[in-house]
C-alpha cells in the first residue's frame, strides 16, 4: 500500500514531493491502520488515490498561481523586456499563422467538391504545349479511355444578358450535360444540368451571386426566361455560393450541345477536359493508359494527332508552378521570421536570467529547488508567449484577407483566405515552441549555473551564456542577411521583368469590351456596320487619337494559337509554326503604339472580295525569311492562302514573364459568315490625349445608338491589364520586404542586447583598462569589434543560404543570377549597418564608464 | 515575513487553516499530532486526510502563519521522519484576527434575536 502511495506522490510537483514527501507518508500510514475490515486494501488503496490526486492538482494550482503572481510583479518591473519579448513572439506567430493560412487555403484545403482528389483536368498535350481539346478528340477520349467514371468537358462563352435592367456581359460557361453530376454539386434550388436538357429547348443554371445581384435572391426564378445573346434560356436552377466552377468569375452554366460537324476539324480545340477518376485507379494508371489511346489516335489521324498526347493533372495541381512557389516562398520567410524570434526570445531570457542571477541564487540558497526556480522561469517564458502569440494569431486574422492577391485565379475556391481551425492550430503550436523549447534552456542554464556562482563573484557567471547569445545573434544576422538577399533578388526581378519592353504602350489606352452575340452578328457585313459606326464616331470624339477593334488584347487573350504554313514549303509538322492570330480593324498598331517596320497596316479595302491578306510580327518574318523581306509572300492559315502586306514590331502576348508566338494580324472582314466564331473582334482600344474615364459616358452612348441592346463591359485601362500581370509579384514583394525589415529589425534589437549586456557585464574590466589609460576610442572599438565581428560571421553564413534559398527559386528570379552581386551586396551593407546601429548606444555607454566608480564597486 | 503585516487580509481563513493554527497554540506538534487533534476538539467532523493537512501547511508555511521547529524531543520519543510545527506571532494575531471575526459574527446574529437552537 505505500508503495502505491509512494508513486502517486509522484503528481506532487518534485519540490513539495521532497519537501513534504516523507511527512505525508507517515501521516498516511497512522491513517491506514484506522482502516480495518474485509474490503481494507481496496478502500485503502482508494482513499490514497483520493488523498493524492485533488491535493496534488490543488498544489499545482498553487504553485501555477504563485509563479503567475511572481511573473506579473517581474515583468511589470521590466516593462522594456516585457514589451519587446511580447513583440518579438506576436512577429514570429503572426507572420507564420498569416503564411500558413494562405499556404492551407491554396495548397492544402481540399477543394469544394465532393471527393475532390479523384477530379482530374485533362489536356493535349505535345512536348511543346498543352492545349484545350477538341470535340472530336473529347468525343474519341470519352469513348476509349476506361480510367475515369466520367469524362465531360466545358468552355467559357461570355454571353450578354439582356431584357433586364442595362443589358449586362455574364461570364456563362458551357458545360456537357454530365458535368454537373460528375463534379457532384447538388443546386441550391431548382436543379442542375442532366443529359435530357441537351433535347429540350435551352436552359441555364445561376451562379449564386448573380442570382442574388440581378433577380433579387427570388425563388420565382426558377421557370423564368431569360435572354443570353438574343437566345431565351429557361433558369432551372441555381448553384449554392460556394460553387465556383471552373473558375470564381463564373456566373452561369448552359448546356453545351455539339452539332456533328463540329466533330470535324480535330484541330479546333477550345473544350477544357475534366474527369472523375474511377475508385481504385490511381492518377498513374489514367496517365499509362491515355498514353495508349493517344498513341492509337495518333496513328489513326497521323496529321492532326500524330504527336499529341494527353496530359492528366488533378485538379488542385492546376495553377502555375509559379503561383505554388510564391506562396511556398512566404512560408519560408515567415519560418525564418519565427526563427529569428525564437533566438531572440531565447537571448532576451538568457541575458534577464544571467541579469537575475544573483536574485535566482539567493532564491535557490533560501531553499527553492531548481525545480521549482525553472518552473517558475518558464511559467515566464510561457506567459510571454501566451500574450505574443495572442497578439500575433489577431494580427493574422487582420491581415490573412489582405494576401488575397495572392490566390491564384485559377482556384475554383470561393471566399478569401482567413485564419481556420488548422492555422490556430499552428498557432498553438508554435507558442508552445517558442516559449517552452526556447524558454527551457535558459532556465535549466539558470537552475544549474547560477546558484554558487552568482553568489560567490556574480559578474563572471555568464560567460558560457555570452557564447551562446553570441551564436544566436549570429543565427539572427544570417537569418536576415538570407531573407534580404531573398527579397532583393525578387525585387530585381520584378524590375527586369517591368523594364521589359510589352512591345505596345499602354499609357492612354482605354479598353472597352462590346462583344457582339452570336448568330445575331454572324454575317460580316453586319459586323461591319457596327464597327464602321462606332470606330467613326468614337475617334470624332475630341482628344481620341485612335481607335481600333480586336479580337483580344496582349496580355489578357494569351492562347489563340494557329499553325501556319508557308506555300511552296514543305508542310511544318511541329508547333515551330504557331502564331496567335488575332483578326483586327485598320488603325490598331497606331492606336496601341505598336511600330509598323515595313508595308501597310489591314485597310478598310482588305474586304472578302479581294485578295486575302495577312500583316505579321517581325520574329515570324525573321523565322522564315531570315535573309529576305516577308513583303509579297504567301502563307496559309485556317485554310486560306493570304499575303503578307505588312510586319510590325513583335507583342509580348504571353505577358513579361515568359516568350509568347510571333503574331499574325487577319483583316476583319476577310473571314465567311459564322467561322472561326471566337475570334470576332470585340475589344475596342482607344487612345486619348484626356483622361480616358472622361470619354466613357460618350463611348457608351455611341455603342448604344449603334446597337441599343449592346452591352458594355470591361472597362478598364490598358495600362491597368499590364500592371496586374506583376500584381501578385508584387503584392508578394511587398510582404517580403516588410519581414525582411522585420527581420532585419530583429536582428538589430539582438545585436543590440546582447552588446548592451555584454558592457554592463564587463563595466568593471572597462573601467580598470581606462584607468590603465586605454584612450576612449580604443574601448569603442572594441565593443564595437565585438558587434561588427557577430554581424560578419551573421552576413557568411546568411549568404550561403541565401544563395541555397535562390536557387531553389529560379523560376521567379526572371534571369537575375542567384549570386547578383549588388544584392548581395546591399543585403550585407544594410546587415551591417544594423550592426553599427546596434553597437552605437553600448558603445557610447562603455565609453562614458567612469573609471573611479568602476573600479570603486570592486 | 513582517509581524506587523495586516492580519486582516488573510481572512476570512479556510476551516482547515484555523483548525490547523488552533491545534498549534498551546504546543507544537507533528503532522499526525495535528490530524488527531483537530479531529478530537470536533468530535471526529474534521478529518484532514493527509495530503489536504500537507497543502493546508506548505501554504501556512509559505504565508507565515507556522513555522518548522528546529528542535525535536529526543529520539527515543520520536519518530526520525516527523516535522514538528508552531505557531508564529503572525499565526497567532491572524488566529485572533479570526476569532474576532467571527464573534463579530455571532453577536450582529444574537442582536437579531437568532440563536443557535430554534426555539
Amino acid at each position: 500500500m505505500m508503495r502505491l502511495y509512494r508513486a502517486l506522490l509522484h503528481l506532487y510537483p518534485a519540490g513539495y514531493r521532497a519537501e513534504y514527501g516523507g511527512e505525508l507518508c507517515a501521516v498516511f500510514g497512522e491513517r491506514m491502520r484506522e482502516i480495518s475490515g474485509p474490503l481494507a486494501p481496496a478502500r485503502r488503496a482508494l482513499a490514497a488515490a483520493a488523498d493524492v490526486v485533488p491535493n496534488a492538482l490543488a498544489v499545482h494550482w498553487d504553485v501555477l498561481r504563485q509563479d503567475l503572481r511572481h511573473t506579473a510583479r517581474a515583468l511589470r518591473r521590466s516593462p522594456g523586456f516585457a514589451t519587446t519579448a511580447v513583440l518579438v513572439v506576436a512577429l514570429g506567430v503572426g507572420a507564420n499563422t498569416a503564411a500558413f493560412s494562405l499556404a492551407d487555403y491554396v495548397l492544402m484545403r481540399p477543394l469544394p467538391f465532393p471527393d475532390p482528389d479523384r477530379l482530374v483536368r485533362l489536356w493535349q498535350a505535345t512536348p511543346e504545349y498543352t492545349n484545350e481539346l477538341s470535340p472530336a478528340v473529347y468525343r474519341d477520349w470519352k469513348a476509349m479511355s476506361t480510367s475515369f467514371s466520367g469524362l465531360e468537358a466545358f468552355t467559357t462563352q461570355p454571353a450578354n444578358l439582356v431584357g433586364r435592367t442595362e443589358p449586362r456581359r455574364l461570364e456563362t460557361v458551357l458545360v456537357t450535360p454530365g458535368l454537373f453530376e460528375l463534379v457532384g454539386v447538388p443546386a441550391f434550388a431548382g436543379r442542375t444540368i442532366v443529359p435530357a436538357d441537351s433535347a429540350a429547348g435551352p436552359v441555364a443554371v445561376l451562379s449564386y451571386a448573380l442570382w442574388q445581384a440581378q433577380f433579387g435572391g427570388a425563388t420565382s426564378v426558377l421557370g423564368q426566361v431569360v435572354r443570353l445573346d438574343g437566345v431565351p434560356h429557361t433558369v432551372i436552377g441555381v448553384m449554392p455560393p460556394s460553387f465556383r466552377f471552373p473558375n470564381r468569375q463564373a456566373e452561369a452554366w448552359t448546356p453545351l450541345v455539339f452539332r456533328e460537324d463540329d466533330y470535324e476539324d480535330r484541330t479546333d480545340t477550345y473544350l477544357y477536359g475534366v474527369a472523375r477518376l474511377r475508385d481504385g485507379v490511381t492518377l498513374e494508371r489514367a496517365r499509362g493508359e491515355m498514353a495508349v489511346v493517344t498513341s492509337q489516335l495518333g496513328r489513326q489521324y497521323p496529321k492532326e494527332d500524330g504527336r499529341t498526347g494527353a496530359a492528366v493533372r488533378r485538379l488542385r495541381e492546376e495553377m502555375s508552378a509559379r503561383s505554388r512557389l510564391l506562396v511556398i516562398a512566404l512560408c519560408g520567410a515567415a519560418l525564418c521570421i519565427l526563427l529569428l524570434a525564437c533566438a531572440n526570445l531565447a537571448s532576451l531570457l538568457l541575458a534577464r536570467a544571467t541579469a537575475r542571477a544573483r536574485e535566482l541564487a539567493v532564491r535557490a540558497a533560501l531553499g527553492a529547488g531548481r525545480e521549482r526556480l525553472v518552473r517558475q522561469l518558464l511559467t515566464e517564458s510561457a506567459v510571454l508567449a501566451t500574450i505574443g502569440g495572442v497578439v500575433g494569431v489577431l494580427t493574422a486574422v487582420a491581415a490573412v484577407p489582405l494576401l488575397a492577391q495572392l490566390v491564384p485565379a485559377a482556384l475554383p475556391v470561393a471566399e478569401e483566405p482567413s485564419v481556420n481551425g488548422r492555422a490556430l492550430a499552428v498557432a498553438v503550436l508554435l507558442v508552445a515552441v517558442t516559449g517552452l523549447a526556447f524558454g527551457i534552456v535558459p532556465a535549466l542554464h539558470a537552475g544549474r549555473s547560477s546558484a554558487l556562482a552568482a553568489l560567490r563573484g556574480g559578474d563572471r557567471a555568464g560567460g558560457r551564456t555570452q557564447r551562446v547569445r553570441a551564436t544566436l545573434v549570429v543565427v539572427e544576422v544570417a537569418a536576415s542577411v538570407a531573407l534580404l538577399v531573398s527579397s532583393g533578388l525578387l525585387i530585381r526581378a520584378v524590375w527586369n521583368i517591368q523594364a521589359r519592353d510589352p512591345g505596345f504602350r499602354a499609357e492612354g489606352v482605354l479598353r472597352v469590351r462590346t462583344a457582339l452575340p452570336l448568330p445575331k452578328y454572324d454575317s460580316v457585313s453586319r459586323r461591319e456596320q457596327f464597327f464602321t459606326r462606332v470606330l467613326r464616331e468614337v475617334r470624332a470624339l475630341p482628344g481620341v487619337l485612335g481607335a481600333a477593334y480586336v479580337t483580344g488584347l496582349p496580355m489578357e487573350m494569351r492562347g489563340g494559337i494557329w499553325g501556319v504554313q508557308i506555300v511552296g514549303r514543305p508542310p511544318i509538322e511541329d508547333e515551330s509554326n504557331g502564331v496567335s492570330l488575332r483578326y483586327v480593324t485598320p488603325g490598331f498598331y497606331a492606336t496601341l503604339g505598336i511600330p509598323l517596320l515595313s508595308g501597310r497596316d489591314v485597310s478598310d479595302a482588305d474586304a472578302r472580295d479581294r485578295p486575302y491578306v495577312a500583316v505579321v510580327s517581325e520574329s515570324f518574318a525573321r523565322r522564315h525569311w531570315p535573309n529576305e523581306s516577308a513583303l509579297g509572300k504567301r502563307i496559309t492559315v485556317a485554310d486560306d492562302e493570304r499575303t503578307v502586306v505588312g510586319v510590325v514590331g513583335d507583342v509580348r502576348v504571353r505577358g513579361r514573364e515568359q516568350e509568347s508566338e510571333p503574331q499574325l494580324y487577319l483583316p476583319y472582314r476577310q473571314v465567311a459568315d459564322g467561322a472561326i466564331r471566337n475570334y470576332v473582334p470585340k475589344e475596342l482600344a482607344v487612345r486619348s490625349a484626356v483622361p480616358p474615364a472622361t470619354l466613357l459616358p460618350a463611348i457608351r452612348r455611341i455603342v448604344r445608338a449603334a446597337d441599343p441592346e449592346q452591352p458594355v463591359s470591361h472597362v478598364r485601362l490598358l495600362s491597368d491589364i499590364v500592371g496586374e500581370e506583376t500584381a501578385p509579384r508584387l503584392t508578394q514583394l511587398r510582404l517580403l520586404a516588410t519581414l525582411s525589415l522585420i527581420a532585419l529589425l530583429i536582428a538589430g534589437v539582438g545585436i543590440h542586447g546582447l552588446l548592451a549586456f555584454t558592457v554592463a557585464q564587463r563595466s568593471r574590466e572597462l573601467g580598470v583598462r581606462r584607468a590603465l589609460g586605454a584612450p576612449v576610442g580604443g574601448i569603442v572599438g572594441l565593443v564595437v569589434r565585438e558587434g561588427v565581428g557577430l554581424a560578419l560571421a551573421g552576413v557568411a553564413v546568411g549568404v550561403l543560404v541565401a544563395y541555397a534559398a535562390a536557387r531553389t527559386m529560379g523560376a521567379l528570379l526572371a534571369g537575375v543570377p542567384p549570386e547578383d552581386p549588388v544584392t548581395v551586396g546591399t543585403a550585407a551593407a544594410l546587415c551591417l549597418a544594423t550592426a553599427l546601429v546596434g553597437c552605437l548606444r553600448p558603445a557610447l555607454r562603455a565609453a562614458r564608464i567612469d573609471p573611479a566608480t568602476a573600479l570603486r564597486a570592486e | 515575513m513582517t509581524p506587523d503585516r495586516d492580519a486582516d487580509a488573510l481572512l476570512p481563513l479556510p476551516p482547515a487553516t484555523f483548525h490547523i493554527l488552533l491545534a498549534l497554540v498551546d504546543q507544537e506538534r507533528h503532522g499526525y499530532a495535528i490530524i488527531q487533534d483537530v479531529e478530537a476538539r470536533t468530535g471526529g467532523e474534521l478529518r484532514l486526510s493527509a495530503g489536504t493537512l500537507y497543502r493546508s501547511i506548505a501554504r501556512m508555511v509559505e504565508q507565515g502563519l507556522i513555522a518548522e521547529v528546529a528542535r525535536r524531543p529526543p529520539a527515543r520519543l520520536d519518530d526520525e521522519r516527523r516535522r514538528y510545527y508552531r505557531v508564529t506571532p503572525f499565526g497567532t494575531a491572524v488566529a485572533r484576527a479570526e476569532m474576532r471575526r467571527l464573534t463579530q459574527l455571532v453577536r450582529l446574529a444574537r442582536a437579531r434575536g437568532l440563536t443557535p437552537e430554534a426555539t
